[in-house]
């Protein structure tokens, strides 16, 4: 069985890197791609549905044993399950389904902006008392100087601030970000070599 | 036609240097953050805590799902160490499909370690679909699962905070990787031994997971050395006009 999908892993990885390289030769391949993807895009829905049982699984297991908690998970699979059902009885697009997201979700994701807000903060007030080194320093110095660069002061404009801040923004700051970015593609395709040719199988076991 | 070329020269090397790694053993620079992530793997089996590896919310589907691999490669490592654990380690993914992953590599883990009948398919969680969401399900772990660490390897974006926020709370040790630029921000202000960049891809090998994560390693160092040497060449035919 391990075998058997690994192979089937492997081929659709081929086939698909094949039809966005090969499809001037390979006509078909790119037919192959498309239809691959479609089953990839078909399979991610269904497990969203599996994603959202395991997660109404998990929760009633913590309600069933009275763990820790437990209370917010019994709420959770109450707002989960009459969300899915007024949902798919009233159709996404009802009035009520709407007062719902307007009205819950999105004010509830905008608090956790807030406090997102204030936790990034406090960390900040706490990166030198946790580890007080060159780095932390050079962090929080770019950091407080990009701040004071792109509001507007109160009592007046600090000369060359907004260069200061354009050019560290601009050149120093874009410069570490594409770096970070090469290293992250190159982790990337590695890891994607190692996954398409088995050397990691991330399914069907070991 | 160039892509082609790139991803071929990187599987020639991956290949070769895979099979010289085979005879010549690695030899890797310290980074503080994974010499913690091992000592905490032995820490937790022993003061009877479990670990909670959290892999983001990166979709296979798109240009996250690398850093969702890499992720996965460290739980399948983590999980066959920790199986027979009292408190077993816990997986969390804002992603569908990633979740499915993690429980299939939580599973293979324990077939490793040969304790299949130890598994849990609960082990391995979605906790949310959208970014918050994935966060505050995670957050829920973190607080009530008597957890000694969270590790936290994969895309993450400002939601990070909230999860290191709450693991502070509660003393939790906090390892963090990401992808995404913001998410590596918030973990390097939030976390006390931060992984920068490419750093993500290299658990596996320093949690001694293959010769292929060490072989990959030293394919990245040869492709950035390409990179720079590339990146030079056309800063100077540029100043001498030639482009």
């Amino acid at each position: 069985m391990r075998v058997f999908t690994a192979v089937i892993a492997i081929a659709a990885g081929i086939l698909i890197l094949g039809g966005y390289f090969l499809q001037n030769i390979f006509p078909a391949l790119a037919d192959v791609q498309t239809l691959l993807l479609n089953w990839a895009i078909i399979m991610a829905g269904a497990a969203t549905l599996v994603g959202i049982f395991n997660l109404i699984s998990v929760h009633t297991d913590k309600v069933r044993r009275r763990e820790q908690g437990s209370i917010y998970s019994a709420l959770l699979v109450i707002c989960l399950v009459a969300a899915l059902l007024f949902g798919m009885i009233l159709r996404p697009d009802h009035s009520a389904m709407k007062v719902v997201m307007s009205g819950i979700i999105i004010p509830v994701e905008a608090a956790l902006m807030g406090i997102l807000t204030i936790s990034l903060l406090y960390a900040a007030i706490r990166l030198l008392r946790r580890r007080a080194d060159v780095m932390s320093f050079i962090f929080l110095i770019t950091a407080v100087l990009i701040i004071f660069s792109s509001v507007t002061l109160p009592f007046a404009n600090i000369p060359g601030l907004n260069t200061f801040g354009r050019w560290m923004t601009q050149i120093l700051a874009l410069g570490g970000a594409r770096g970070i970015l090469i290293g992250v593609a190159l982790g990337t395709l590695t890891t994607g070599l190692r996954v398409l040719f088995g050397a990691d199988r991330p399914y069907g076991g070991n | 036609m160039i892509e082609l070329i790139i991803i071929a020269l990187s599987l020639f090397l991956l290949f070769i240097i895979t099979l010289w790694k085979r005879r010549s053993p690695a030899n890797l620079r310290e980074i503080s953050a994974f010499t913690r992530l091992y000592r905490t793997l032995g820490l937790s089996m022993e003061d009877g805590t479990r670990l909670h590896i959290s892999l983001g919310r990166g979709s296979l589907l798109d240009a996250h799902g690398g850093s969702a691999l890499a992720g996965l490669a460290m739980l399948r490592h983590i999980a066959e160490r920790t199986s027979v654990s009292d408190q077993p380690s816990v997986a969390s993914a804002g992603d569908p499909a990633l979740g499915l992953l993690a429980q299939d590599t939580l599973q293979a883990g324990y077939q490793a370690a040969g304790v299949e009948e130890l598994y849990v398919p609960t082990a391995g969680r979605v906790t949310g679909l959208s970014p918050f969401g994935f966060a505050a399900g995670a957050m829920h772990i973190a607080q009530n699962e008597n957890v000694s660490a969270n590790i936290m390897v994969g895309h993450f974006g400002s939601e990070a905070a909230l999860l290191a926020e709450a693991s502070d709370r509660e003393s939790v040790i906090m390892i963090g990787a990401s992808d995404d630029l913001i998410g590596q921000a918030v973990l390097f202000a939030n976390t006390q031994d931060a992984l920068i960049g490419e750093e993500l891809f290299a658990a596996g090998a320093y949690l001694g997971a293959g010769v292929s994560h060490i072989a990959s390693l030293t394919v990245q160092d040869i492709l950035r050395w390409l990179v720079i040497l590339t990146l030079l060449g056309g800063a100077v035919a540029k100043f001498f006009g030639q482009i």
